[in-house]
């Protein structure tokens, strides 16, 4: 069969993103890409983040591997010197010479250098490519004082660059009287400059180079109004120019100022030819932005395998962070009245800048400009390109609803389904949609499955926006229920068991509920039951997971961990030695914990109630390691040995540990108590900690670790002893009340409507009237505490449960083997 | 065409010495079978006590419960909580996994397992 070969004159983000596009469509096609860089292509969007850590690996588009898994012959460093029209071919600096049935130029632009005396000094670089960062990077390391040509969005972006590398003084030179002209207005510029002043960037507007002055490299910027200044390094960025000089000198059809001609199809003067990209010139326009390149790949790629796409200009609108300024232009920016009318709000105290023009009937929105705040980028973009009419005040729309009811998220859902959201990849809202109704949920399932926001990455919000939308419409998390056999969530559910003083699952599930219960509701009503009946759990085991069902975790190869209680990690020499007895006469593995306790791994479950038994006899109790419940309270020496301590933070942690043991909650509790500022018991990154002060104690409360560690939050200075057990009361029970299954404090504080300052008013000034409700439920709980396995230890029926054969209860698991590993026991398998 | 002469019922244990609505484990020779009591629908079943996922030997100490519309019997590994169809063994967590299911039969407080 007949192959057409491609070649692909240029390995950047363009040239890349018409081979994957091409072979999605078809893998009909041999492809060969030349490329001048040496490195596979790259984010160059993103390319600023090269300074702040990101490695050129991360950068890269694709693999090595991405090539040849598809067929494409990559030539790197090696750039095309010649194209023989005639004979279809192309000769390459390497002296290879390969024949073409289609030519692809996507040879991108270059950054354009003014002619000005002293340009090849030593210093004097430009901003492009990979190569280039990594030059200004060593020069910059011994450099002061820095300067970059060049006030328009690449200029600013070399700027941040030089920020990032450490040159204490940066300088920006701009010939024109303002920053950005192509993106934004005088006042919005004005702003941006102040914004950008405030951040210690010198801005020198007006300012018209004469020279770079030195000996060999560069010491300084001489300007034609005579002045100078001294500078150690200078970046050039001062616009681009299309890289066409292959084009011309194989006669294609080029413009006067450069660019390579080509029709909606972009072909060029020869038909066998295309330019896509930044290189291409389209009805006198070069079009610098990636969305539009990319637009270029599909259309050449559609019309290679045969389909009909043209291309008709591209929306010019940009959202970027300039330093961390937001600036956005969106639309026609630029109209003035009378051919539309402007709504212009300017807020210099916070260097906020938004404009935006609307129709002259007021129906429709223009454009627009976004100076310090683009949070509304997206919604205003998609408001002018799909004409959606206009709210009576449509002020309202950079300024935010004021007084009235929010209403978020609904304008996304109101967008027509043929609205473009990621235009990097031509994705839209329906795509999207229905990608979410076929089960992609998360912005990481997104991407995969539709390649929005893979881009340049500026819908991810919209994007999101559109799949919590899209699930809400569907139904999905509509409510927060349980599972599928209870139509509640965990907080009415809780409600309603109280209520009904209902005390087992079976009656839960029938009064409540239906079917046969599952594996998510079964182990939260558990959890219900037990916050608040107290119950000794093991009485409904089968409802529990199987680490409350055993009372111990269980581990790889289905052994199981003990950890019996030392509160405040405050321990005996005897009570050590029981553990060490314990833990060799079983053959268990023993480590420290986190949470300043012992934790004895390995028992066979046959073993629990032997070992708890021995454990108990020597004054241990359940450490509650494996339930949804308070872990440890984890200390500090304190006042009573070190010479920091203002307080006995030991004594005071063993009295809060004891008092909430063997509370059950929506998930694991821990907490920390320091005796000084010094907080060597961490006591911020747990879900209540305490700080001593030289008046008493601060309360702190919702840090976690894991995952997404989070610092826990002030909740009261400076309270005695009681009044801080006080507030732990109510916040616990306030948290077991009204939180989801399975949601720590952090997670719980994070989804509550007004935050911690709501959370303060509950606990401390009983705004919701329930402070006194919470301390005596609070109290029942301490005052029903028991040890489950003092209950397992001392109930034959209870004991008979911890075996592996039901048939055969003294034989152990025979699958359960163990290896040695420094001198102790590994699970093996 | 099923022959039933071909499965040998095997005593297992007491209706009492499973816990209701929860499973306990069977020693046949080598073989580890899950049995399970689901009183609340007066039915029995039984597994493999392997979990195909991590090889963990802890199907019978998972939660049971029922799934969709037709409340499909099912029990959830208590290791990653992958979840099989009491009746199928198909696994119904969205991956291929598949377990041995096997019949089971309860004469006068007796309960046996069919094995084939």
């Amino acid at each position: 069969m007949f192959q057409p070969t491609i070649v692909v004159v240029g390995n950047g983000m363009v040239g890349y993103k018409f081979c994957e596009k091409l072979l999605a469509k078809s893998s009909h096609f041999n492809i060969i890409v030349f490329g001048e860089e040496n490195r596979i292509a790259y984010d160059r969007v993103h390319l600023s983040e090269y300074f702040n850590g990101k490695s050129a690996t991360e950068l890269s588009l694709s693999t090595a591997s991405w090539y040849t898994d598809n067929n494409i012959k990559l030539h790197l460093n090696d750039p095309v010197q010649e194209i023989n029209r005639t004979e279809k071919t192309v000769h390459s600096l390497k002296g290879l010479t390969v024949r073409y049935d289609y030519l692809i130029l996507a040879t991108g632009s270059s950054a354009f250098v003014p002619d000005i005396p002293g340009v090849e000094k030593e210093g004097v670089f430009v901003y492009r490519t990979i190569d280039d960062l990594d030059l200004i990077k060593a020069y910059a390391a011994n450099a002061k004082v820095g300067a970059v040509m060049g006030g328009g969005l690449l200029g600013l972006e070399a700027a941040k660059a030089l920020i990032d590398l450490g040159i204490e003084e940066t300088h920006v030179i701009e010939f024109a009287p303002r920053l950005m002209p192509r993106q934004i207005d005088s006042a919005g510029s004005s702003m941006l400059l102040s914004k950008l002043k405030s951040l210690g960037l010198n801005i020198h507007l007006n300012k018209n180079t004469a020279a770079f002055v030195g000996q060999h490299k560069i010491e300084a910027l001489q300007f034609n109004d005579d002045s100078r200044l001294p500078i150690d390094m200078m970046v050039i960025s001062a616009g681009i120019r299309p890289r066409d000089e292959l084009a011309k000198l194989a006669g294609l059809h080029v413009g006067t100022r450069g660019g390579i001609i080509v029709n909606e199809k972009m072909q060029t003067s020869d038909e066998h030819i295309f330019a896509i990209g930044e290189c291409a010139l389209y009805e006198g326009m070069i079009y610098g932005l990636v969305a539009p390149g990319y637009e270029m790949a599909d259309i050449v790629a559609t019309y290679l395998t045969g389909g009909e796409k043209g291309f008709y200009g591209y929306d010019m609108s940009t959202k970027l962070k300039l330093i961390g300024v937001d600036v956005a232009s969106f639309g026609d920016a630029f109209i003035t009245e009378p051919d539309c009318r402007t709504i212009i709000f300017e807020d210099t105290h916070k260097g906020t800048y938004k404009r935006i023009n609307i129709s002259n009937d007021g129906k429709y929105l223009l454009g627009g400009i976004l100076i310090g705040d683009a949070d509304a980028y997206n919604m205003l973009l998609q408001t002018v390109n799909n004409k959606i009419a206009l709210p009576p005040n449509p002020e309202d729309l950079i300024l935010g609803s004021r007084g009235g009811e929010a209403n978020e998220g609904a304008g996304v859902m109101n967008l027509p389904d043929e609205a473009l959201i990621c235009s990097c990849e031509a994705i839209t809202k329906s795509d999207i949609c229905s990608a979410v109704n076929e089960g992609a949920c998360s912005i990481d399932e997104i991407k995969k499955c539709t390649k929005a926001g893979t881009g340049c990455g500026g819908c991810v919000p919209l994007v999101k926006d559109l799949i919590a939308g899209t699930m809400k419409a569907n139904g999905q998390y509509v409510k927060n229920v349980l599972c599928e056999h209870f139509d509640y969530s965990r907080q009415e559910l809780y409600d309603l068991v109280k209520i009904n003083k209902v005390k087992n699952y079976d009656l839960v599930l029938d009064h409540f509920g239906k079917g046969d219960g599952c594996e998510v509701c079964k182990p939260a009503v558990a959890s219900i039951l037990s916050s608040l009946w107290n119950d000794v759990i093991v009485k409904q085991d089968t409802i529990q997971d199987s680490n409350d069902r055993y009372l111990a975790n269980i581990q790889k190869g289905g052994t199981y961990s003990v950890v019996p209680r030392i509160p405040g990690g405050e321990i005996t020499p005897d009570k050590l030695i029981v553990i060490g007895q314990v833990a060799k006469k079983y053959g268990l593995y023993t480590k420290i914990t986190g949470g300043q306790r012992i934790d004895m791994f390995g028992a066979h479950i046959n073993d629990l109630p032997e070992i708890w038994e021995e454990l108990i006899d020597a004054g241990f109790e359940s450490g509650h390691a494996y339930g949804k419940a308070l872990r440890t309270v984890k200390s500090c020496v304190g006042s009573t040995w070190c010479r920091f301590g203002l307080h006995d933070s030991v004594s005071f942690a063993i009295e809060i540990e004891d008092r909430y043991k063997g509370i059950r909650a929506p998930h694991k509790l821990k907490g920390g108590v320091s005796g000084c500022i010094r907080e060597c018991a961490e006591a911020q990154s747990k879900d209540f900690g305490i700080i001593a002060t030289e008046k008493g104690w601060n309360l702190y409360v919702c840090g976690n670790g894991g995952s997404k560690p989070q610092h826990a939050q002030l909740l009261a200075t400076d309270v005695d002893s009681a009044t801080c057990i006080k507030y732990i009361d109510r916040f616990l029970m306030f948290y077991i009340k009204t939180a989801d299954p399975l949601t720590r404090t952090a997670t719980w504080l994070n989804k509550m409507d007004g935050g911690m300052s709501y959370l303060k008013n509950v606990v401390v000034n009983d705004s919701l009237g329930i402070a006194e409700k919470l301390d005596e439920e609070m109290q029942q709980l301490v005052d029903t505490y028991h040890c489950e396995w003092k209950e397992v230890v001392e109930n034959p029926d209870l004991r008979k449960r911890f075996a592996h054969f039901i048939n055969a209860p003294q034989e152990k698991d025979p699958s359960v083997k163990f290896e040695v590993m420094r001198e102790q026991v590994k699970a093996q398998w | 065409m099923e022959t039933v002469a071909d499965i040998e019922w095997v005593l297992a244990c007491y209706t009492d010495d499973v816990p209701e609505n929860g499973g306990a484990c069977v020693k046949h020779g080598d073989e580890q079978i899950a049995l399970y009591n689901f009183s609340r629908r007066g039915e029995w079943y039984a597994t493999q006590n392997l979990c195909p996922h991590k090889q963990q030997m802890a199907l019978s100490r998972g939660m049971i419960g029922s799934t969709g519309e037709d409340c499909t019997p099912k029990v959830a590994c208590p290791f990653h909580k992958k979840a099989f169809s009491l009746i199928s063994g198909e696994c119904l967590s969205g991956e291929e996994y598949q377990i041995k299911t096997y019949p089971v039969k309860v004469t006068d407080g007796k309960v046996y397992i069919g094995i084939a």
